[in-house]
């Protein structure tokens, strides 16, 4: 799917996603988001308006959130990405945050959810005490159709909770 | 939605990157990406080049050095938000970069792209017109710095010719105890505002305006220094009715209506936020005599 057409300008890039090293030739104008789900399989990060505006496909570069949508796969050579794929431990066991959602219905139809959780990921590493007006303005960037972000806000904080007491 | 084929160099100096640009057709500067590449997404824009700015290393920095402030034009907005520097010397700025995007798009976004992407509501255009920044360029021909207040040529396009790159910008801060506040107001937080004000403020010892500096954006094709406003508070008292006549003077600004707000509206918040923004930067400022 993002094999190169023949003629097109394309690079060789060295990506390493949730710990693991993908060697890639991709087209240099394909996103990192097409590149993350078309090419490596890895469709947890969403893809809702890619202009960067609903917050879906956001993933962690080299540990900060950046919309995939507006990066280029090229411009990610030898990064570390973090997508959803990447927030449960190797057992399964889902992340304290995922855990949260699950608990306060922080998702419905679940498609904002892989970027509500990364953006809420990089925000609770800088404040791990937050208040709910924090949260909400962490999330400002996150558009979702379903929850009315009540659930959202309520989980992150819980979550907030969680990860204080068991670091 | 998927960019348009485009040839995509990656220079790792600013000697090549200005190399490309003198040489290559129809090529675009690549920046922080968060106006540019939703161009490309929508195919708004359609080059047959793509330079990517990001492996020049030398661009990046924030300095201070003979009483200026030096910022490289591919600083991430996020290290001006998190810096010592800015929050203690230019408090403006970090006030303005908290209402720019949100942190998705800080981690990327660079100063430099706000600045030649020159959105009339941008919020760091607004302030390096407050502060009175010079803009540094770099071409094959060599560099030059223009003012920022010749930096805008017409609606969304800055003064620079097409075979110039932004390298970035610098400028004196105000003095220690100045007055400073950025205030907009827009639909949703992050989205660029309808109208925003800059106002900077140094108060005297007996508080007394020594110096006034009022940016207003959302109302023109670029930012506007409004200096009917800032003669009004120039050695004045800072007192209420001193800040509510300068405030009141910005409704005589010249607006554009579009369809997120007539001319009339803005101008009616350009009067109300610059009452906000000159009260908070009276109330942040001390009194140095
Ligand atoms: S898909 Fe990237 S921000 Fe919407
Ligand atoms: S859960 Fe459906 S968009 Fe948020």
């Amino acid at each position: 799917m993002t094999a190169p057409a023949p003629g097109a300008d394309a690079r060789r890039i060295t990506l390493t996603v949730n710990g693991r090293r993908h060697d890639v030739e991709v087209e240099t104008r394909l996103t990192l988001a097409d590149c993350l789900r078309h090419g490596l399989g890895l469709t947890g990060t969403h893809l809702g308006c890619e202009h960067g505006v609903c917050g879906a496909c956001t993933v962690l570069v080299d540990g900060r959130s950046a919309r995939s949508c507006l990066m280029l796969a090229v411009q990610a050579n030898g990064a570390a990405i973090t997508t959803v794929e990447g927030l449960a431990a190797s057992d399964g066991t889902l992340h304290p945050l995922q855990q949260a959602f699950q608990a306060h219905h922080g998702l419905q139809c679940g498609f904002c959810t892989p970027g509500m959780l990364i953006t809420l990921i990089e925000f609770l590493g800088d404040h791990p005490d937050p208040d709910a007006a924090a949260v909400r303005e962490a999330i400002g960037g996150n558009l979702c159709r379903c929850t009315g972000y009540q659930g959202i806000v309520a989980a992150t904080l819980d979550a907030a909770r969680r990860m204080r007491a068991a670091p | 939605m998927k960019p348009p084929p485009f040839r995509y160099h990656d220079p790792g100096s600013l000697d090549e990157a200005v190399a490309l640009l003198a040489t290559l057709e129809n090529a675009k500067l690549l920046a922080g990406g968060q106006s540019l590449m939703p161009m490309l997404n929508m195919r708004f824009v359609q080059p047959d080049h793509v330079i990517d700015l990001n492996r020049i290393t030398g661009l990046a920095h924030i300095r201070e050095s003979a009483a200026r402030i030096e910022i490289g034009a591919m600083t991430r907005q996020r290290d001006l938000e998190f810096s010592d520097l800015i929050r203690c010397r230019c408090p403006l700025m970090r006030e303005a970069l908290l209402q720019v995007g949100h942190r998705q798009t800080r981690n990327r976004g660079t100063i430099g792209g706000s600045l030649c992407h020159l959105d009339p509501a941008a919020e760091l255009p607004m302030v390096a017109a407050a502060l009175e920044a010079d803009i540094q360029v770099a071409s094959r021909r060599g560099t030059r710095t223009l003012p920022m207040a010749d930096f805008p040529a017409f609606y969304m396009t800055p003064a620079i010719e097409p075979d110039e790159i932004v390298t970035g910008l610098g400028f004196t801060p105000w003095p220690e105890g100045h007055g400073a506040a950025f205030v907009e107001f827009a639909r949703r937080p992050g989205d660029f505002a309808v109208v925003g004000v800059a106002a900077l403020l140094d108060l005297d010892g007996a508080g007394c305006i020594r110096r006034a500096a009022i940016a207003l954006g959302g109302v023109g094709q670029g930012p506007v220094r409004w200096s009917r406003g800032e003669d009004l508070l120039q050695g004045e008292a800072a007192t209420d009715d001193t800040l509510r006549a300068a405030a009141e003077s910005c409704r005589g600004v010249a607006a554009m209506g579009d369809a997120q707000a007539s001319a009339d509206y803005r101008r009616h918040l350009a009067g109300v936020l610059a009452g906000r923004a000159l009260r908070a930067a009276r109330d942040r400022a001390r009194r140095v005599p």
